[in-house]
């Protein structure tokens, strides 16, 4: 497990075909320092490549949460420039950041999801805010809660789904419209760990697709185990930017069965598909 | 047009599932309208009345029986040139009896007198009332030896109404400062209410627009449920009102018409189709206007 490998050997990972073009996350020296003295991000600088599956590692306050603000600029920086895809977003006049932000999708821990709408309706809101047509609703949302496992919950409230089920509507409603960038903010940190893997495998099915990743969390220990790239920050500094145990091509299968593995749950009997409701066959 | 249609369902939707606030902000329109329809009448009707009053108001001028015609015409184009008088009125008396006569209840009285014991005189209006001073100590100006020295010598004497003017000038003032103070207050207190249900009623839906900024949502269309919102509670707030003081004309004020209490009915105040309709347009302004303004501070990216 101790094969680490120095961040800028990432290139050489499996991308999806495309020749090089602009890294699809690059940040240079970025500095955040909020109102009040506080610095939570201190002359950051990343380089995410299109494709990849990125973990963002630290401590609770390390800066993890306002990198990611800073990456749909919820929050602008006080120093140093965020590209999204090439083009500086810092110097994105305020009407351009709903574009941004559509091209963005975003998990977060408390799923915000809306209360008084069904599954369905929660899902195809993201793309009604964007300006679809209905035939393109009617065809994306059931299509992505397929994907995400939930075709059978379509018109259930979000009171009455589990919260590894909830967090997987959060995700469709954040893939729906096929972003080519996924940021998830402490995705599985209100859940168990069987439900979490559940989660990841599903944000690695994502990847799989095309998706560019990035998982915020504060487990070290489960991202250590796992081969994808880590990103740590502490005190707003990047101290650790490598991968761990190198990348392969794997199934989701396979991936989820080494997480349930290290993690060591749900690993005796017949393998990966008993333990949680939510695995479905993968198709890849 | 799927947009629009997007748009008031979103709206419609919101207001069936808060509909408490809902309620609370049609009833704040509903209750300011129908005060502003109220006060706004009797506003114009108090200074319309008040301007008729003051409008009365003149300086009549007592001529000596004795007065040739030639004289009196002579009299006349010397009070016409005087500064701050409107107009010169010739009353014979003849006229004067009649104007009396048509005024007593008691016609007998007048009929009893065997001669006219009234003057003739001139009717003096000023431009304002407030120079009908000025206008009398010109006609009769004091003489060198202290003595009133009348601009001719056929002016008898002057009656004035400079008491009543005053008491008028006071009162009506006085009216109109509470008037218009109790309309500001009440304007000032229902925009409050107005901005503060809608501030409400945005405050339990952030994690909507919370939603809605994530996701992409640009700031009109995050903001158009909500005016939409504002203007149906506008709307029907409106309405209510306008039902409200439409009754009230029907069995309050109407009754009164033509009555001794004609005071309500003056014809200077604004048509009640003209009234409502402006009420009704500030009420849906007011509230959709409120709504997306409102909607800033919730929108700061």
């Amino acid at each position: 497990m101790a094969r680490s490998r120095k961040r800028n050997q990432n290139e050489d990972q499996p991308q999806r075909s495309r020749p090089r073009r602009a890294p699809i996350i690059e940040l240079n020296e970025v500095t955040k320092v909020y109102p009040g003295g506080h610095m939570a991000l201190d002359r950051v600088s990343l380089s995410i490549g299109r494709g990849e599956f990125v973990f963002l590692v630290g401590p609770t306050g390390c800066g993890k949460s306002t990198l990611i603000k800073t990456l749909i600029r919820e929050l602008d920086t006080t120093e140093g420039s965020v590209k999204i895809a090439g083009r500086d977003i810092g110097a994105l006049p305020e009407k351009k950041i709903p574009q941004l932000r559509r091209n963005i999708g975003t998990v977060f821990q408390d799923f915000k999801l809306l209360p008084n709408r069904t599954v369905y309706d929660n899902v195809a809101y993201a793309l009604q805010v964007i300006g679809a047509n209905r035939a393109e609703i009617r065809e994306q949302v059931p299509a992505t809660l397929r994907l995400v496992g939930l075709s059978t919950k379509l018109h259930s409230y979000p009171d009455q789904l589990s919260g590894g089920e909830q967090q997987r509507v959060s995700v469709a409603r954040a893939f729906v419209n096929h972003p080519p960038l996924l940021l998830a903010d402490e995705p599985s940190g209100n859940l168990d760990p069987v439900t979490s893997i559940g989660i990841m495998q599903l944000l690695y099915r994502i990847n799989k697709t095309g998706t560019t990743v990035v998982v915020v969390t504060h487990d070290r220990e489960m991202v250590d185990n796992m081969r994808r790239r880590v990103v740590e920050l502490y005190e707003g500094r990047v101290v650790r930017d490598e991968v761990s145990g190198g990348y392969t091509e794997e199934s989701t299968t396979e991936f989820g069965m080494r997480m349930r593995a290290e993690m060591g749950v749900g690993v005796q009997g017949e393998g990966q598909t008993n333990g949680h409701s939510h695995d479905h066959p993968l198709s890849n | 047009m799927s947009r629009i249609v997007f748009f008031f369902q979103e709206a419609f939707r919101a207001l069936r599932r808060n509909g408490a606030p809902t309620l609370a902000a049609i009833v704040t329109t509903v209750v300011t309208v129908t005060l502003l329809g109220v006060l706004i009448p009797i506003f114009q009707t108090t200074q319309a009345k008040s301007d008729e009053v003051r409008s009365e108001l003149n300086i009549q001028v007592g001529l000596y029986d004795d007065a040739t015609p030639a004289e009196r015409q002579q009299l006349q184009g010397e009070l016409e040139a005087l500064p701050h008088v409107e107009s010169v009125a010739y009353i014979s008396k003849a006229e004067a009896l009649a104007t009396l006569r048509s005024e007593m209840k008691d016609k007998s009285i007048v009929d009893s007198l065997n001669t006219n014991p009234l003057p003739s005189s001139f009717e003096i209006k000023a431009d304002d009332p407030a120079n009908l001073k000025t206008i009398e100590t010109a006609i009769i100006p004091a003489g060198a030896n202290g003595q009133p020295d009348p601009v001719s010598p056929i002016v008898n004497n002057i009656f004035d109404r400079q008491q009543a003017s005053e008491e008028i000038e006071q009162v009506t003032s006085a009216l109109k400062i509470v008037l218009t103070v109790i309309t500001a207050l009440l304007i000032v207190a229902s925009l409050m209410l107005i901005g503060n249900t809608i501030r409400l009623s945005i405050y339990t839906r952030r994690r909507e627009v919370e939603v809605m900024r994530l996701v992409g949502a640009t700031r009109w269309f995050i903001r158009w449920p909500f005016m939409i919102e504002g203007l149906v509670v506008g709307f029907a707030g409106g309405l209510v009102a306008i039902l409200v003081l439409w009754l009230g004309k029907l069995t309050i004020v109407d009754p009164l018409k033509g009555g001794d209490f004609d005071f309500l009915s003056a014809q200077d105040t604004m048509s009640f189709p003209l009234l409502v309709g402006i009420l009704f347009v500030a009420a849906v302004l007011v509230s959709t206007i409120g709504s997306g303004i409102t909607l800033r501070r919730f929108l700061k990216v």
